[in-house]
């Protein structure tokens, strides 16, 4: 067997051996919590004997490993089981909310990811130089300074005092695919800010990292320019490292979100999770939990095998 | 084109050194050089290390590596002054007029990108040829240097090749876009004796058939003696002597020259075996987790008291597999060891403090041998602590015994391993093998790291030491010089198998077998023609055949 196929399958693997593992730790955690569902329906004054029987219906009552298998044998065939607060399927409204976060993430990725790599080039091109020290020195700025903060001054200015756009980010089906972007564009723009300062430290120390090798000096003595053997030469060994900042930092902009939808009370799944859990709706912390554990998950095996393709090693054994 | 290609007036290199603790300050690396290269020609460039030979042969590019700079002199190429030229004067002259070749290809080639894109790509940059036209002329090269396929080759990746055919596709990378000079910095050092001198002979006859000129920077005098038309010898920046070859390698004038070509001259008579040996490996048969086949097939040596027996080969022949399992560190799957009359546990785990102290070991690196944050009577010390119990001025006293042994002296006791030299440190790492006391020494390559000079310094010391202490060495080597210089017995080995074992007379003398006959008649002479000599005599041999 070719040896990425091999090594391919085995993250694979691994990955869903992982997702197994968070499951039951996510299902272990709230398990662990004080109270149960029949507590949180029926709240603080409710009476011993109406517990009981609550749990007794809703099966509470059977030991938590048989609960942990219904519950995975559910998830498996795609059924998050119901809200408790509302009554509806966590699957239906937990599609839709997925849908807004990563509408929002995307939007976010697409400006932040070529503008970080774009940054990180220009910081090694300009190394040590005032565009270096800029770059350095905004991007630091923004990812030391807390989202909510960013978020609500820059509700503040753009919103408030210049009226430029909403404070609110509210989309739903009966917008345009403009009207959608323009409505989520502070929510992006901050989150731009936030990620951006990682990827693009990461891509510049990747980069300089790899300028000290030999192959480097070989490029440099072919008499190509700074920027050419940047792109050409040290680019393509980078994008390992490069790609692994690159989904961390997306599997941040699902997972999370949740401060940032909050600020801009945006319909997405952060708002869903935090409203569940003030609310105790155990069913829908679990379901939010697995999907963000999924995604996490899921992006950083997605880097790792972007990674094992990137090697040319591995690509073509001898 | 003017008469002389390359023309360096006085040439000053400096660099800024940030020593710890000290304020950052300028030194001076080259003191003031001056050649002539005309086209077509030859000029070796020869030192040992910090002679700034490769500093000069950057600087022919304008390139100096991590802050060296060229601090004064000229520097002509084609009749232009390269330290006035603009940048993309420079841009244009790197790559284009001027190539280089470095030491490891291994390094040099980009490991992303196939060898085809990188062997053309500055002829194509420069406009030399339109990417066709030096792809056939990649091609043509790739034939002329005797690389295998040479059709396909440039679509494999640096990795899917081996070492010496690297080397041969950076020499294609050089010549591919017509420069006028190529500048060969130590092309063939990493690479084994055997492989050595393919890649010289294809070397000389690229340049030979592309006429094109060439610095070649070596600090291995009999390799340029068989390359080059005139010769610099230098150290620590300055130009010790400037000729020809036939007159630098015949007739040398400095002392200094004098001890580079007489270099590796040590006689050592062999002695005789006694009846009791102090190692006897048998049968030893040892393979490497996680691969299905054997590193080491059915080894079978001894070493007598006393007494050195030099393990030789190239690179992975097994020797220094051979000594891991020796030391304990590699269980072997079949065979024992036996050493001063006792069986060794195959394993490090089952053999006693007596064991690990009679059996020591000094590596190839010793810097990164030594803990650079311990002093060197630290170093020495621990051993003494460790096996004798020894403290106070009694393991001081032993420590100072040591270190006049080594030819180092007291003064050396509180310094760090930052503070010596390459030859010191190994010294160092010898003293504390030895402070243990140790019936038998495993030295894995201990000169290869060092200039030759150097190297001859260490080996002396271990003979001189040999008499003192009675101590036996298994010297692991790649280098024939080296086992000529201090081995009493040999055991040639080749693809983990011991090919050819006995005394050193017996061993070194005809009939040989293949792979020693090969062994052998690769190691460079110094005179003059010994490359076309051997290959004539290989050409023949195989039509013989």
């Amino acid at each position: 067997m070719h040896p990425i196929i091999k090594l391919v399958s085995q993250r694979l693997a691994l990955g869903f051996l992982l997702l197994f593992g968070a499951s039951a730790l996510i299902f272990g955690l709230t398990e662990a919590l004080p109270g149960d569902a029949a507590q949180a329906v029926l709240g603080q004054s409710a009476t011993p004997e109406a517990l009981a029987n609550l749990r007794e219906e809703m099966g509470l009552n059977r030991p938590a490993m048989t609960r942990y298998f219904e519950w995975l044998g559910g998830i498996v065939q795609g059924d998050l089981g119901q809200s408790l607060t509302n009554k509806l399927d966590i699957a239906e409204s937990i599609g839709k909310r997925l849908g807004n976060t990563l509408f929002l993430a995307c939007v976010a990725a697409i400006v932040s990811v070529p503008l970080a790599i774009f940054l990180g080039l220009l910081a090694v091109r300009y190394r040590n130089r005032w565009p270096d020290k800029l770059i350095s020195g905004i991007t630091l700025t923004t990812v030391s300074i807390p989202e909510f903060l960013i978020g609500y001054v820059v509700i503040y200015y753009v919103s408030v005092k210049l009226g430029w756009f909403s404070s609110l980010a509210m989309i739903n089906d009966s917008m345009s695919f403009g009207q959608k972007l323009y409505a989520i564009a502070l929510p992006a723009f901050v989150l731009t800010l936030v990620v951006l300062a990682q990827m693009m430290r990461m891509t510049r120390a990747a980069i300089l990292n790899l300028m000290q090798s030999a192959y480097i000096e070989t490029a440099e003595l072919k008499g190509l320019s700074t920027f050419q053997v940047i792109a050409r030469h040290a680019f393509p060994n980078a994008i390992s490292p490069i790609v692994n900042v690159v989904m961390l930092n997306l599997a941040y902009l699902v997972v999370g979100v949740v401060v940032v939808e909050v600020v801009f009370v945006y319909p997405g799944m952060g708002q869903y999770l935090v409203d569940a859990v003030t609310k105790r709706d155990v069913p829908v912390v679990l379901a939010c939990g697995v999907v963000f554990a999924a995604v996490y998950i899921g992006l950083n095996m997605v880097a790792d095998i972007v990674s094992i393709l990137a090697n040319p090693r591995l690509r073509h054994p001898k | 084109m003017s008469d002389t290609l390359l023309k360096v007036r006085d040439l000053k290199i400096g660099a800024t050194v940030y020593p710890p603790g000290e304020k950052p300050h300028d030194i001076e690396i080259v003191h003031g050089v001056s050649f002539d290269l005309a086209p077509g020609k030859v000029l070796g460039l020869i030192g040992e290390s910090g002679a700034g030979k490769s500093t000069i042969g950057l600087a022919s590019m304008a390139y100096g590596r991590g802050g060296v700079e060229i601090t004064g002199g000229e520097v002509w190429v084609n009749g232009r002054d390269i330290m006035k030229s603009s940048v993309g004067d420079v841009r244009n002259l790197r790559g284009g007029e001027v190539t280089y070749v470095s030491q490891s290809a291994a390094a040099s080639f980009n490991p992303a990108k196939k060898i085809m894109d990188q062997v053309v790509e500055a002829a194509v940059e420069h406009k030399k040829f339109s990417r066709k036209e030096a792809e056939a002329r990649a091609r043509e090269l790739f034939a002329k240097l005797g690389l295998p396929d040479p059709d396909n080759i440039g679509d494999r990746y640096p990795h899917q090749v081996s070492g010496g055919q690297l080397q041969r596709c950076m020499t294609a990378l050089a010549l591919c876009p017509e420069p006028d000079l190529v500048v060969f910095d130590e092309p063939t050092t990493a690479l084994d004796v055997t492989t050595q001198i393919d890649v010289l002979m294809a070397i000389k006859e690229a340049i030979a058939a592309t006429g094109v000129a060439a610095l070649y920077i070596t600090h291995d005098l009999a390799v340029v003696a068989q390359v080059s038309d005139d010769i610099m010898v230098l150290r620590m920046g300055n130009t010790v002597e400037y000729g020809n070859t036939d007159q630098i390698i015949n007739n040398p004038q400095e002392e200094y020259t004098q001890a580079l070509v007489s270099v590796r001259s040590i006689e050592h008579e062999e002695k005789q075996p006694s009846p009791d040996p102090v190692l006897s490996v048998d049968g030893i048969t040892a393979r490497y987790k996680g691969l299905n086949f054997d590193v080491l097939h059915n080894v079978n040596v001894e070493l007598h008291p006393g007494q050195t027996l030099a393990v030789v080969g190239e690179s992975g022949s097994g020797k220094s597999t051979l000594a891991r399992v020796i030391t304990g560190l590699l269980p072997p799957r079949d065979g024992e060891i036996t050493f001063a009359g006792r069986k060794l546990s195959s394993d490090l785990k089952g053999r006693s403090r007596e064991d690990l102290r009679e059996l020591q070991m000094i590596y190839q690196m010793a810097d990164v041998a030594m803990n650079p944050r311990q002093t060197v009577g630290t170093i020495i010390g621990r051993p003494l602590e460790f096996y004798f119990n020894l403290r106070g001025s009694e393991k001081r006293k032993r420590i100072v015994e040591l270190l006049d042994e080594i030819e180092l002296g007291e003064k050396y006791m509180d310094r760090y391993p930052a503070e010596l030299s390459g030859g010191q440190k190994q010294r160092v790492c010898i003293a504390r093998s030895l402070a243990a006391k140790p019936k038998m020494i495993i030295c894995d390559e201990v000169t290869s790291a060092l200039d030759p000079l150097v190297a001859d310094g260490i080996l002396k010391l271990l003979l001189d030491l040999q008499k003192i202490e009675d101590v036996a060495y298994l010297f692991i080597t790649h280098d024939l010089a080296t086992v000529r210089a201090i081995s009493d017995s040999i055991a040639v080995m080749y693809q983990g198998r011991v090919v050819r074992y006995g005394p050193k007379s017996q061993v070194l003398s005809p009939p040989f077998d293949d792979y020693t006959d090969l062994l052998l008649s690769s190691v460079p002479e110094m005179h003059l023609g010994w490359l076309e000599e051997v290959v004539a005599h290989r050409k023949m041999e195989s039509a013989g055949n």
